[in-house]
């Protein structure tokens, strides 16, 4: 129990503590005259989020672009882990994990910074269709630049949940499916696709959750119409000055994830984290 | 069970998953040898000018090495509380255990923003100044957890009946901590420690909020991205930061491959 003590008392007073002033700031408000923050509870800052259409089309835009990632990031991960995990060889699946898992680690405002490039008007994208004979993209600050750059970002972290949901797997459950007469495609859908669900769900909980409190990628690849829930909460803090609102707009994200994470824990995805 | 078809396709797929992954990171390395301060390929030429320019610039000194301190700090802290939370919930069978593992991946399950402005919200509630300090806390949250979950998969990988025998032979709590548990996990450690770094020298989501005015490396780049200023600099230091965390999570990834002697399966 004394080894526990630590740890349980940071995330106590730190974390926990930490989200309940979130939660608490969220009634509170800034009086515009003094701009000090004024601890009367009220539900203005709601109000506000959900009277606006303008912030409702934010709060919109940021979880169907979430939705997006997720759903491109299982079509990409998926293949490649099943490569992975049931056909390549030892030697290289070692390297292929390595090949995953360093770009999860290097900088993420980096991979972003390197898709600003490519993808810009005089970038290299466009430069190669041209030389292909193809016009030019012009994705460059716009909502599809965005989805696909966090589709990019959050790659690694849906293929490596998936990949460790294949790879236990047992054979022989395989073998006995195709004893017993059915076709890959129906073992497939009957016994590897239950199996993994828990690792995709596992994966998704990233790629949705990570893209959901982002502001990064919109600021950088997105265009005027990219804003999203984290860049309201961004400028909230760093330009108006206003904690309560942005503590209030955050909230709506930690909502939709305390209920994606019940969800999850119900279906053992955290089993696969 | 796979007809030879659908294995070449897989075998494709898989060689476009690896190079989606990977180009971007090869060419924004080639930026950094832009001879020109334009930034449109093809470049113009190839130079190392400005790698001595990013090296001079004090600003990049002073997040540099706030970079460093914050993660180091944060690394420490988290080396300490995760390694905790690890045995304690590994060792011991207890009420709200369950509960409490779940807390635990919160930091990371969480979008960054909620961490990041549940911690703003609070220190301004408390009228406690954004400092290193705070940088630091906002790290360790998240840091934590990287530790806390590498040494518990290597817990789990153990077998238990070597810390029995050393209890049998007579060796004090101590003793069998220092020969026999220490040794197991020591690998585990240094690879979370490694990971924790990286991942807290990369940090930029939450700590913007935790860092008010102070610049880390990464907000540096960031502010000086979005007002497209200093962008050669911005690609020097970019190829740095990639050659220096692929570093730390190569020998990670080296030293969790178990050596075989203690694995279960």
């Amino acid at each position: 129990m004394l080894l526990l003590t630590p740890p349980l008392a940071w995330f106590l007073f730190v974390y926990l503590a930490a989200l309940a002033a979130l939660f608490v700031s969220a009634f509170w408000q800034v009086n515009p005259f003094t701009t000090e923050i004024e601890h009367i509870w009220t539900f203005s800052n709601f109000t506000t989020i959900f009277q606006s259409s303008a912030y409702r089309s934010i709060a919109l835009r940021t979880i169907t672009i979430a939705a997006l990632t997720t759903i491109a990031d299982v079509i990409l991960a998926f293949p490649f882990a099943y490569f992975m995990a049931r056909i390549a060889g030892p030697k290289l699946r070692a390297m292929l994990f390595v090949l995953v898992l360093l770009p999860l680690w290097s900088s993420y405002l980096v991979r972003v910074y390197a898709w600003r490039q490519i993808l810009d008007h005089d970038g290299i994208l466009n430069w190669t269709l041209q030389k292909l004979g193809l016009p030019a993209a012009n994705l460059a600050y716009s909502n599809t630049a965005v989805w696909l750059v966090f589709t990019y970002v959050w790659l690694p972290f849906m293929i490596l949940p998936i990949y460790a949901a294949l790879e236990r797997i047992p054979d022989s459950m395989l073998e006995a499916s195709s004893d017993l007469g059915a076709r890959s495609w129906l073992t497939t859908r009957r016994i590897v696709l239950p199996l993994v669900l828990p690792g995709v769900i596992a994966g998704s909980i990233f790629t949705f959750s990570l893209t959901l409190g982002d502001y990064i990628t919109p600021t950088l690849v997105g265009g005027a119409g990219s804003q999203f829930i984290g860049n309201v909460v961004f400028s909230s803090v760093g330009v108006a000055n206003n904690i309560p609102f942005a503590a209030a707009f955050a909230t709506i994200p930690l909502a939709i994830m305390a209920i994606y994470l019940v969800i999850a824990r119900r279906l053992g995805a955290f089993e696969a984290l | 069970m796979e007809n030879k078809g659908a294995r070449v396709a897989l075998g494709v797929w898989a060689g476009l998953v690896v190079a989606f992954l990977w180009i971007p990171l090869l060419i924004i390395m080639v930026y950094a040898f832009n001879s020109s301060n334009i930034q449109s390929w093809p470049l113009p030429g190839l130079s190392t000018k400005w790698f001595p320019v990013a090296w001079h610039d004090p600003q990049v000194h002073t997040a540099f090495w706030l970079s460093i301190k914050a993660g180091l700090l944060a690394t420490t802290i988290a080396l300490v509380l995760g390694s905790c939370a690890a045995f304690a919930l590994h060792r011991f069978r207890f009420f709200g255990r369950e509960l409490i593992s779940f807390v635990l991946v919160l930091p990371i399950a969480l979008p960054g923003i909620i961490t990041g402005m549940a911690l703003n919200s609070f220190f301004s509630n408390r009228h406690i100044n954004l400092s290193l300090w705070t940088i630091v806390i906002g790290h360790a949250t998240f840091c934590v957890v990287i530790v806390y979950n590498n040494l518990l998969a290597r817990l789990r990988r153990t077998s238990t009946s070597l810390v029995e025998a050393s209890m049998d032979l007579g060796a004090s709590g101590f003793q069998t901590f220092r020969f026999v548990t220490l040794p197991v996990i020591a690998t585990a450690l240094v690879s979370g420690a490694l990971l924790a770094f990286a991942l807290s020298f990369d940090e930029v989501v939450v700590t913007y909020f935790t860092a008010g005015a102070q610049n880390t490396l990464p907000l540096l780049i960031f502010g000086y991205i979005r007002e497209g200023q200093q962008l050669p600099e911005v690609n020097v230091i970019v190829f740095a930061v990639i050659a220096l965390t692929v570093i730390p999570v190569a020998i990670a990834q080296r030293l969790t491959r178990d050596s075989g002697v203690l694995r279960r399966r």
